[in-house]
């Protein structure tokens, strides 16, 4: 009976110490579509974490969509305290247009502040009726490839971005044949998404096309989701490493008074239970012992960073996707 | 009709008036105001970069046909709808009358990858046009499938009415009188519906020209060839080129009023010459 009493008191307490807490502090984390089921994981442990050192509660709000629409939300006034986003471009977007963030943030964070990463991998149908290994199979007339369109989409621009490196370094830096390479890939797209879920479902769902270039993943889930009797993955030889960056929108987060928690927040990204959570969410950890862990999940693909291949991403907009670039040449009327 | 506006019996049309202006202007004016600011707001070069360019012009081109094809189909068979409708009693006319409203009320998304689902070429429709040579899905002909579902019910909405009102004694004195069927169709049905019909068309036009949401999923998005105008304003936005996509959405805004302002004069006009035969 005692014993009952106290639980009800403590009970209590700490119900009325809930309901008295103004100490709850509420954190928005904008980010971008393949995410979503990442950082559920990761807020859920992320707020366990931080109760325990600070006792304080901790509510964690996600806002998913297309990569460059987020970052135009976030400039045009979503409050958001931290941005997760698929490509530091539209990080340094928020930077130039609203100046919410300082321009170094990238250094502020380990490892260009992308603690996991990714890359653009091949979705087949099953059986791989078209003999597909690696990237000259899909400018193979007759093969007809889904991506999304890399003007509207993050994740496109990646994909692109990996088959411009290909090429890049097959061909010994060779642009002209780099170029002929990309034109020769996107003659074989039959649909443009705009964005890379859509692709993924014209691919899966409608049938159309014999490879989708996907985000690591997005296959993964792919399969997860349609089925692994119906598709299978196939690893190029190389590809590029994708780097999904995070930052703290300083302004905003001063503003709430929570530029504390959302720090540490990202910074718990890079822990090993933040690097566990990404791994079983398909992205590649940084960590070392966690990739150790999970080597078998992530198969060794030689992996070019974009500067390698193309520079910042500054120049790579500007050469590739701005308004008459490299993509725009490529549907030129003759 | 021809009095002189006269003191209203119930007060209040200064609260009434002021009211208007308030809301319209928070809805409407001051974000059109906001648009034309950004639309004009740039260099001659760079507008005419954004909107004419041989693939905006592409787009432009097929914007405006396929709108007006499906605003057409709609005219056709939206009034063959609206006239059963209103004509008929017949099992299940409630149920197929609230359906007309599906597409108003369906997020345009839902309709776009629904019809996509359908007419791509593994869905119920789609396999059986594959076979003849037929893609209907991811061509311009996906587009009008998406901008006539989208534009039905504004046809059908706005004649309706039009034909409840039309009173059958008309018609049959037009027969008593001599006139075939076509003769009846041709000289009273359809002038007394045409007012109604023609500002159910541009509403429609007007509504496809800007329709997004549908289109993209079905469309393919080919630059220079499925591509549609609204897409292109995305695609600037996602260069956060705002000012780009502002002169794209500044055509279409004024192409949309130029509509509108021309159906609305013609409406007037065509009120006028009937009222003076009848006088």
């Amino acid at each position: 009976m005692k014993t009952t009493l106290s639980i009800l008191a403590l009970a209590l307490l700490a119900a009325s110490s809930k309901a008295a807490g103004p100490q709850t502090v509420h954190l928005l984390n904008v980010s971008y579509d393949p995410t979503r089921e990442l950082y559920q994981d990761v807020n859920k442990a992320f707020a366990a974490d931080w109760k325990k050192k600070t006792g304080q509660d901790v509510e964690i709000e996600q806002s998913h969509g297309g990569s460059g629409k987020q970052a135009r939300a976030v400039i045009d006034g979503l409050q958001a305290d931290v941005v997760t986003l698929g490509l530091a471009y539209d990080i340094d977007a928020i930077v130039d247009n609203a100046h919410l963030i300082d321009p170094g943030w990238q250094k502020r964070l380990p490892d260009n502040s992308t603690p996991y990463t990714s890359t653009i991998v091949f979705l087949v149908r099953k059986g791989n009726p078209k003999g597909i290994h690696d990237w000259p199979d899909i400018v193979r007339k007759g093969v007809s490839v889904i991506t999304a369109n890399p003007k509207t989409s993050g994740g496109a621009r990646w994909s692109y971005l990996a088959a411009w490196g290909y090429a890049w370094n097959k061909y010994g830096h060779n642009e002209q044949k780099a170029r002929e390479f990309i034109a020769a890939l996107y003659h074989n797209v039959p649909v443009l998404d705009s964005g890379a879920r859509g692709s993924t479902t014209t691919f899966a769902q409608r049938g159309i096309g014999d490879v989708l270039l996907s985000w690591e993943n997005e296959a993964y889930l792919s399969l997860k989701e349609f089925g692994a009797d119906n598709f299978e993955i196939v690893n190029p030889s190389s590809s590029i490493l994708a780097e999904p960056p995070v930052a703290v929108v300083d302004k905003v987060a001063a503003r709430h008074g929570t530029s504390q928690v959302a720090e540490a927040y990202l910074k718990y990204l890079y822990t090993e239970a933040g690097q566990e959570i990404a791994a079983r969410n398909f992205y590649r950890p940084r960590l070392a012992s966690v990739r150790e862990k999970y080597k078998n999940k992530f198969p060794n693909i030689k992996l070019f960073t974009l500067g390698e291949v193309a520079g910042n991403w500054k120049e790579v907009q500007q050469k590739h996707f701005a308004d008459h670039g490299l993509f725009d040449q490529l549907y030129k009327p003759e | 009709m021809f009095r002189t506006r006269q003191h209203s019996v119930v007060p209040g049309f200064g609260l009434a008036l002021g009211y208007t202006i308030t809301y319209l202007s928070l809805i409407v004016l001051i974000p059109l105001a906001a648009l034309v600011v950004k639309g004009t707001s740039q260099s001659w070069a760079h507008f005419a970069d954004a909107a004419f360019d041989p693939r905006t012009m592409a787009a432009w081109r097929l914007t405006f046909a396929t709108a007006l094809i499906a605003s057409l189909i709609n005219a056709v068979f939206g009034l063959i709808v609206a006239w059963a409708l209103a004509r008929y009693n017949f099992p299940g006319r409630r149920l197929l009358d609230a359906l007309i409203d599906v597409p108003f009320a369906l997020p345009t998304a839902v309709s776009g990858i629904a019809l996509t689902a359908i007419y791509s070429q593994n869905g119920w429709v789609g396999r059986f046009l594959e076979p003849l040579g037929i893609k209907a899905a991811f061509s311009p002909m996906g587009i009008v499938i998406a901008l006539t579902f989208i534009g039905l019910p504004f046809i059908v909405r706005s004649v309706q009415p039009a034909i409840e009102d039309l009173d059958p004694a008309v018609e049959e004195a037009a027969v008593l009188l001599g006139a075939t069927r076509l003769q009846t169709l041709r000289r009273v049905i359809l002038p007394a519906l045409q007012p109604a019909l023609v500002a159910g068309f541009v509403t429609a036009f007007a509504r496809a020209l800007g329709e997004y949401g549908s289109v993209i999923f079905i469309s393919g998005n080919m630059p220079m060839k499925t591509e549609i105008a609204s897409l292109l304003i995305v695609t600037h936005l996602e260069q956060y080129d705002y000012t780009g996509a502002a002169a794209i959405a500044l055509l279409m805004l004024v192409s949309s009023f130029v509509l509108l302002f021309l159906v609305n004069a013609g409406q007037w006009l065509s009120v006028r010459k009937r009222q003076g035969r009848m006088a």
